[in-house]
């Protein structure tokens, strides 16, 4: 099938099997391998895209199915190179260790703090209930989104 | 006045690369003209193989071969274990790459189809039809040891992989005397690591030149590429292996494992580049898991609580097979480390290896250390519930007093430093104790349970001293090594064997050479994690990364520190004696005009237009380190919890974590390090575990069904420090990356079945589900 759409500012037209699955299209097809597979189950969240707007895990969609979208994945969320605040807090604040959870992260904190500018610890975590990590136990992921969210709000 | 960046919590150095999708995983390499492979597994945990048949496999689009046991047989040799205790007569069965006439658990590999792409690969796997004839499983080690259970291997009866025993001082004796003994059956059930990268190989073979090159998700490359060699008969000098982006790891990258090879042997077969990623579910059931011991154990005290002796029989699960690492884990790792951080006169382990229908067994994050830690601090409890004493003051009357160089305890190893009431007394302080326990006692009185959990630790780690390595049987050395290079311009690299994946030891290692050599932080690169371009080195697990591996970069460089002064003192023309190093800088004494910074020197040394007679050109060094000794970090944990006695529900209100690993060079990245081992500790306490059932069939195979920590169930930690040197080690440090998992999970437990005590319940078994608490409530409540 002939899907067209808008990766990260850029059409994207192919001609894709149907049972493609986004991540595939992004990270095979598209070669933007910042997206990552970390499980088959719809459960862990490495695979995060924005899509129009909101988070989907591209692991469970088919590429199909972003037909017409624009989607961003984490290759997008810089601008010519410069962070984006969600991305400068991880750093400053230890938010990563493996890294290999860490697009997911960003794209869903990004969300996040779009839907609520002023969380909650609490409400962070729960925001993140969708998203595993191993390596950091969490900590101070809550901390670099509290750390993005006051930059954003000031 | 010099400036150190050691101690110093900068942010690392990986993190761009890794937070603008700009890293390189394995997955994420493609090569032109790859394929792809898909591996079949055998559904069944134990079955007689009649025949594969491929022919329809063969036929579907895009299929390029397929192979099977009968192809691998006699082409590669078995999977070797490289760990194996002496005086165990431990039975090394062969371990084929691809299972030819038996499959031994649910998950081993019966063929592999490569294919132009991933999804005709996975297409052609289903097309393959297997003549199985299951035959009866078994799963806990305990059961596989008793007559009649099914038997995995012909040259281990009653499926028995190995019996060791290591006894200190003489426990018979101590429990004959003892005026109070406590005993439990504990069980360390099996956990699955899942470290969020599946594991990945691309393999490369260019027949022209006999060369291969393998990507692998590795903890250690250079291991890798030892036993590949041994495996697919490809002398070392002509494998390249290459670590390169890895996603946490947590002992589950240690092991050399099938897939790798199979991927290998497809390359090899045609001449083209193959790559394999396991899926999630395929994870579950392929990669290693950790624990599953089933244990005995007893300790024996006065009726003063002064523990005389700690006293186990243990059943440790290896699974079908023995993974690389698998036996030393609950033996070597495990059975010596009793005394904890106490002054223990007598302690024996008996451990039985066993194999089962079940995925192999390896270290996983504190492999062996977590497991003792949990049966002596569980078994403190006890007694302190048997006399009648505070738990934090039985700990403290025993524990070991302070010392700062060399502690010898029963086992016959010997701590190297340790200062342990200081740290007690600063996560007593921290949690208020005698509130918190003011407070249990008022909350109960209103029917609410709170529960407190404190553990004092000590660990071993920092593997470890190359003849120890060979006296416990480890199939290799355990130093590390280092190339120290300064370039033309004065910039450094420092090429490394050792491998981290999500450590940041690009970071800290950096920060250690800045300061040694004086040079600015960002003037210095660290090279790891390609056998190609790195020395000889064992690699990143067993918290050894800095203890060792550091170590060995500190000496290359004060080696090249040696020949900058005499270079220095040449172009100064002045004795060698009166030049003085400070701060980056060879000046001669007493005329601070006469100077040369060593990135200057490193210019001269390298261009060499005048140089001392005899001095060779260039400004670097290599150097070896085998450490004297392990390094044994100590600490005190302490957790409180609310257990919700209508439904069984655990809160973890605080986490105090209290670590002492020596000399911080990043505490940011030691903090890190805590939360994210207490945590995986916690997951073992209060929701991870593998199901089996009857068939041996896993029923806990994907993360729908196990549950892995998320961030709504957990707490903010409170992680405090004291720094207490190694005195063997040239910085002093010791080890943070197993510390977390080794004393939470017994934390927690304790603090729950303190919780859960005046409810009648004084035992559960892990994870603690809200279903099993409840259960268990509504039985004493029954009763």
């Amino acid at each position: 099938m002939n899907i067209q759409l808008t990766v990260n500012g850029k059409v994207q037209e192919k001609d894709v099997d149907p049972r493609l699955l986004l991540v595939h299209f992004i990270r095979d097809d598209l070669g933007l391998t910042g997206t990552k597979i970390g499980c088959d189950t719809s459960q862990c969240g490495a695979c995060v895209v924005s899509m129009d707007g909101k988070t989907v895990k591209s692991c469970t969609c088919l590429a199909v199915q972003a037909n017409g979208s624009e989607i961003t994945t984490i290759e997008g969320v810089s601008n010519n190179g410069e962070l984006d605040p969600v991305q400068e807090a991880f750093w400053n604040n230890h938010g990563l260790q493996c890294g290999y959870c860490t697009s997911g992260m960003i794209i869903t904190t990004m969300e996040l703090l779009k839907k609520n500018a002023n969380p909650s610890d609490d409400e962070i975590r729960d925001g993140l209930k969708g998203n595993i990590c191993r390596c950091t136990g969490y900590q101070n992921i809550v901390k670099s989104i509290q750390a993005a969210a006051e930059v954003m709000r000031s | 006045m010099t400036t150190r960046i050691f101690g110093s919590g900068i942010r690392r150095r990986e993190d761009p690369r890794l937070i603008t999708g700009g890293a390189t995983y394995t997955d994420d390499v493609q090569l032109p003209g790859m394929l792809y492979a898909a591996i079949l597994r055998s559904p069944h945990a134990h079955a007689k193989i009649n025949s594969v048949d491929t022919s329809a496999a063969a036929a579907a689009p895009g299929v390029v071969a397929i192979y099977t046991g009968a192809d691998t047989d006699g082409v590669l040799n078995p999977i070797p274990c490289a760990w194996v205790p002496p005086g165990a007569d431990l039975v090394a069965v062969a371990h084929p790459s691809i299972a030819k006439d038996v499959a031994r658990y649910q998950g081993d590999a019966v063929a592999v189809v490569v294919a132009e792409d991933r999804y005709q690969a996975e297409d052609a796997l289903e097309l393959i039809n297997v003549d199985y004839s299951p035959l009866p499983a078994v799963t806990n080690p305990e059961a596989a040891m008793q007559p009649g259970a099914p038997q995995l291997h012909e040259d281990a009866p009653n499926n028995q992989a190995f019996h060791w025993v290591a006894e200190g001082g003489d426990t018979d004796v101590a429990f004959e005397a003892a005026d109070v003994i406590v005993k439990d059956k504990i069980i360390q059930q099996r956990l699955i690591p899942n470290a969020m990268e599946p594991r990945s190989a691309v393999a490369s073979w260019t027949r022209a030149t006999g060369e291969l090159t393998l990507w692998s998700t590795s903890q250690n490359p250079h291991i890798c590429r030892f036993l590949a060699s041994l495996v697919t008969g490809i002398g070392e000098h002509k494998i390249r292996v290459i670590a390169t982006e890895v996603g946490g790891g947590f002992g589950s990258k240690i092991p050399m494992y099938a897939d790798e090879m199979i991927a290998s042997f497809c390359s090899m077969q045609l001449g083209l580049p193959v790559k394999w990623t396991a899926t999630r579910s395929e994870g579950f059931l392929s990669t290693i898991h950790g624990r599953d011991h089933v244990e005995y154990v007893e300790m024996a005290a006065t009726r003063e609580g002064k523990i005389t002796a700690i006293r186990t029989k243990i059943y440790a699960g290896m699974g079908a097979y023995l993974s690389t690492a698998g036996p030393g884990v609950p033996t070597i790792l495990h059975g010596l480390i009793y005394s904890g951080a106490y002054d223990i006169g007598a302690t024996k382990a008996d451990v039985y290896g066993v194999f089962s229908n079940t995925t192999p067994v390896d270290a996983y994050r504190g492999a062996g250390r977590p497991e003792a830690t949990f049966l002596v601090e569980r078994l403190v409890d006890l007694l302190a519930v048997e006399l009648g004493i505070d738990p934090v003051e039985l700990r403290r009357k025993n524990l070991i007093p302070k010392f700062e160089d060399g502690h010898d305890v029963a086992s016959g190893i010997t701590y190297d430093s340790g200062d342990y009431e200081p740290l007690l007394n600063m996560v007593l302080g921290q949690a208020d104790y005698q509130a918190l326990r003011q407070e249990q006692t008022r909350l109960q009185e209103s029917g609410h349970y709170m529960g407190i959990g404190v553990t004092c630790y000590a660990e071993i780690c920092g593997l470890g001293p190359s003849q120890v390595a060979g006296a416990v049987g480890f199939g290799g050395g355990l130093w590390e090594s280092a190339i120290v290079r300064f370039h033309p311009t004065g910039k450094v690299n420092v090429y490394s064997g050792i491998s981290p994946h999500g450590q940041g030891e690009e970071t800290t290692f950096a920060q250690i050479i800045s300061d040694e050599l004086g040079v600015d932080v960002d003037d210095v690169s660290i090279v790891h994690g390609d056998t190609s371009n790195t020395p000889m080195g064992w690699g990143t697990y067993g918290s050894r990364t800095t203890a060792v591996g550091a170590a060995a970069m500190v000496l290359a460089a004060r080696k090249i520190k040696e020949k900058a002064r005499l270079l220095a003192a040449h172009l100064l023309e002045a004795a060698e004696a009166d030049v003085e190093y400070v701060d980056g800088h060879f000046t001669v004494k007493g005329s601070p005009d006469q100077t040369k910074s060593i990135q200057e020197l490193a210019t001269m040394a390298n261009v060499a237009w005048n140089l001392p007679e005899g001095m060779e050109p260039g400004l670097e060094a290599s150097a070896f380190y085998d450490p004297p000794n392990f390094v044994y970090p100590f600490g005190t944990h302490l957790a409180v919890v609310d257990v919700d006695a209508d439904n069984g529900h655990i809160v973890i209100r605080r986490y105090i974590a209290g670590d002492d690993c020596g000399p911080q060079i990043n505490p940011m990245i030691v903090e890190g390090q805590v939360h994210g081992g207490v945590v995986q500790g916690i997951g073992q306490a209060l929701w991870e575990g593998a199901v089996y059932n009857d068939d041996g069939q896993l029923i806990t195979g994907s993360m729908v069904d196990y549950a892995l920590p998320r961030a709504h169930l957990l707490p903010n930690m409170e992680v405090l420090s004291t720094e207490t040197p190694s005195p063997h080690n040239p910085l002093g440090v010791k080890g943070i990356g197993e510390t977390g998992a080794i004393a939470s999970t017994v934390t927690v437990y304790n603090a729950v079945i303190d919780a859960l005590r005046p409810l009648g319940i004084t035992s559960l078994e892990m994870p603690l589900t809200p279903e099993k608490v409840w259960r268990a409530i509504r039985q004493q409540q029954g009763s």
